[in-house]
């Protein structure tokens, strides 16, 4: 759509200037203050530079969270998105089953994130879970609070379990959006199903893919709430990831600095990731001629 | 065209709903059985079906003014959230200004932006004006993520309505508040209502934020579920249930936004 250009449009995003502003923008700074400054107590606090930053990058513990953090972001990327594409593909084409389909896929999008949590810690242990037992008895030694292997694949199961519809909606919208007359062309061409897929249907959720991947990789590098249900970060420190890390480091043991210092260069590296996809992404919308 | 048959559902599909709902069921189960025999035996259904963990939870202020609290904040956020966000949608969808573009990015970041981050300075924040563990506070940080969410969809939706309406209500002498309340709003009906779902949604789900910034008063239910740990171990009746009734608001809503929900995923771009 042609825009015009109007510097008035300004007050009409103000509100939400202002709100946001106060939710984001003044934390920031108290966050940007505490990482440049150390504290004897008593609200007395003196400029201390990078050096919070300093201790950070030298220090383990950070690369570690961090590490961890990028394995698993890699690991439920690799799993969710070819499975919801797969999904997608698999959806009925019309009827109630559509509908029906459509709610019980999005239903574990829709449930707290500690329930999410919930449930799995439930449904994997031993003595009163599903999961858990039917494991057990077939023999299987599987523990989730003591082995690290078990955590992981608990929480990477779980995380495929509550998002991989997310992929699968957005895969299904995307395909949805692909006229009737190019499978007509393809079948008088007699085109294989794969040649449909790859040069038909890929292309044409390329789109929504990005956005998918965008999402999953924003939300699944901030993950807090199902890890800590499930495994508190633990056996050891096995599952704790970035925000858990954070949050024990902020809240639990309150060391301001090396928290805030932390804080920034984790919102930094989301920052930067997200904005690469997001050129990418304005980049195929403007190609794609919406 | 066979004529009407009957649908079928492809295997994949079904073992996927299968994989989905098998964790559920079981949480279901477990709400409607006594401790004793979540404990003591592995049954696959309730053998002595009982209510009597949703009782408690109904009867006891404790239990359910979490999800009064929760309910609450969450309808605040929404309708501030999609309040804000409806002209600067309106905006971004048909105008070109300064810093317009940079503006959307800018707003996307703080969607993006980990709520463990922000969790300390929250509380610092809310604290110093007096306005820790009130439903307003929760609210009000909610609108991080929210009010972004809620401006890129509604602008996806904007995009849909062509230009041409807003002049000829211009020309017929409508003033601005008057064609955006009357012609406009309801052109975009359905979009407002997939982003005040999306609020609805994200504000629901949310615990980190709300726990850090309440003690007692506006404690959400998510964060009292944490509390089933008693003396004689954690009941896990209760809990089952209470873990149940929080699905259910989610369930209620979803039917209708089944067509639209893959479009508020998509910010509204698809």
């Amino acid at each position: 759509m042609e825009k015009t250009t109007n510097q008035r449009a300004w007050f009409l995003v103000l509100p939400v200037l202002a709100l946001v502003a106060f939710s984001a923008v003044i934390p920031l700074m108290t966050v940007v203050n505490y990482s440049v400054q150390d504290t004897f107590g008593n609200n007395q606090f003196f400029w201390v530079g990078l050096e919070w930053f300093e201790m950070m990058l030298a220090d383990d513990r950070m690369w570690d969270a961090l590490r961890r953090q990028v394995i698993f972001s890699a690991i439920i990327l690799a799993i969710e998105v070819p499975l919801g594409v797969l999904i997608a593909l698999h959806m009925p084409k019309r009827g109630v089953w559509v509908s029906v389909c459509l709610v019980l896929m999005s239903l574990p999008l829709l449930i707290p994130w500690n329930v999410v949590g919930t449930i799995w810690q439930i449904f994997g242990r031993v003595d009163i879970g599903l999961l858990g037992h039917t494991l057990a008895a077939l023999g299987v030694d599987y523990n989730y609070t003591q082995d690290p292997l078990d955590a992981w694949v608990t929480l990477i199961v779980m995380d495929v379990w509550h998002w991989t519809s997310l992929v699968a909606l957005l895969a299904y919208a995307g395909l949805k959006s692909i006229p009737d007359a190019y499978y007509q062309a393809a079948r008088i061409g007699q085109a294989s199903r794969w040649a449909v897929f790859r040069y038909i249907e890929l292309p044409k959720m390329t789109g929504v893919l990005m956005i998918a991947i965008l999402l999953r990789f924003m939300d699944s590098f901030m993950i807090y709430t199902e890890p800590f249900v499930v495994t508190g970060g633990g056996p050891g420190n096995a599952t704790t990831f970035l925000s858990i890390d954070l949050v024990k480091m902020a809240l639990g043991q309150f060391d301001l600095g090396p928290a805030a210092a932390f804080s920034i260069m984790y919102f930094l590296v989301i920052l930067l990731v997200s904005w690469v996809f997001y050129t990418v992404m304005t980049n195929l919308d403007s190609q794609g001629g919406r | 065209m066979t004529g009407p048959r009957l649908p079928r559902l492809n295997i994949v599909m079904v073992l996927y709903l299968l994989f989905l709902m098998l964790p559920i069921y079981w949480l279901l189960n477990m709400s409607l059985k006594t401790n004793t025999e979540i404990l003591n035996a592995f049954t696959l259904w309730p053998a002595d079906l009982t209510f009597g963990n949703y009782r408690t939870i109904l009867t006891d202020p404790a239990w359910y003014m979490g999800y009064v609290n929760s309910i609450l904040y969450v309808t605040m956020n929404t309708v501030l959230s999609v309040t804000v966000a409806l002209p600067a949608a309106y905006a971004f969808s048909r105008y070109n200004f300064m810093g317009d573009k940079h503006l959307f990015f800018w707003l996307l970041t703080n969607r993006m932006a980990p709520p463990a981050v922000f969790a300390l300075p929250f509380f610092q924040l809310y604290s110093s004006v007096g306005l820790f563990d009130t439903h307003i506070a929760v609210a009000l940080a909610h609108t991080l993520f929210n009010v972004p969410l809620a401006v890129w969809i509604l602008e996806g939706f904007m995009r849909g309505v062509p230009k041409e309406i807003d002049e000829t209500a211009y020309i017929d002498g409508y003033s601005f508040p008057r064609f955006f309340v009357k012609i406009f709003m309801p052109l975009i009906a359905s979009g407002i209502g997939v982003a005040a779902f999306f609020c609805f949604m994200f504000s629901w789900v949310e615990l980190l934020l709300s726990r850090t910034l309440t003690t007692v008063d506006a404690k959400p239910i998510a964060a009292i579920m944490t509390r089933t740990q008693g003396a004689a171990g954690i009941d896990w009746g209760v809990l089952a249930a209470a873990g149940v009734l929080t699905i259910v608001p989610g369930a209620l809503v979803i039917w209708f936004v089944r067509n639209y929900i893959a479009k508020g995923f998509a910010l509204g771009r698809v």
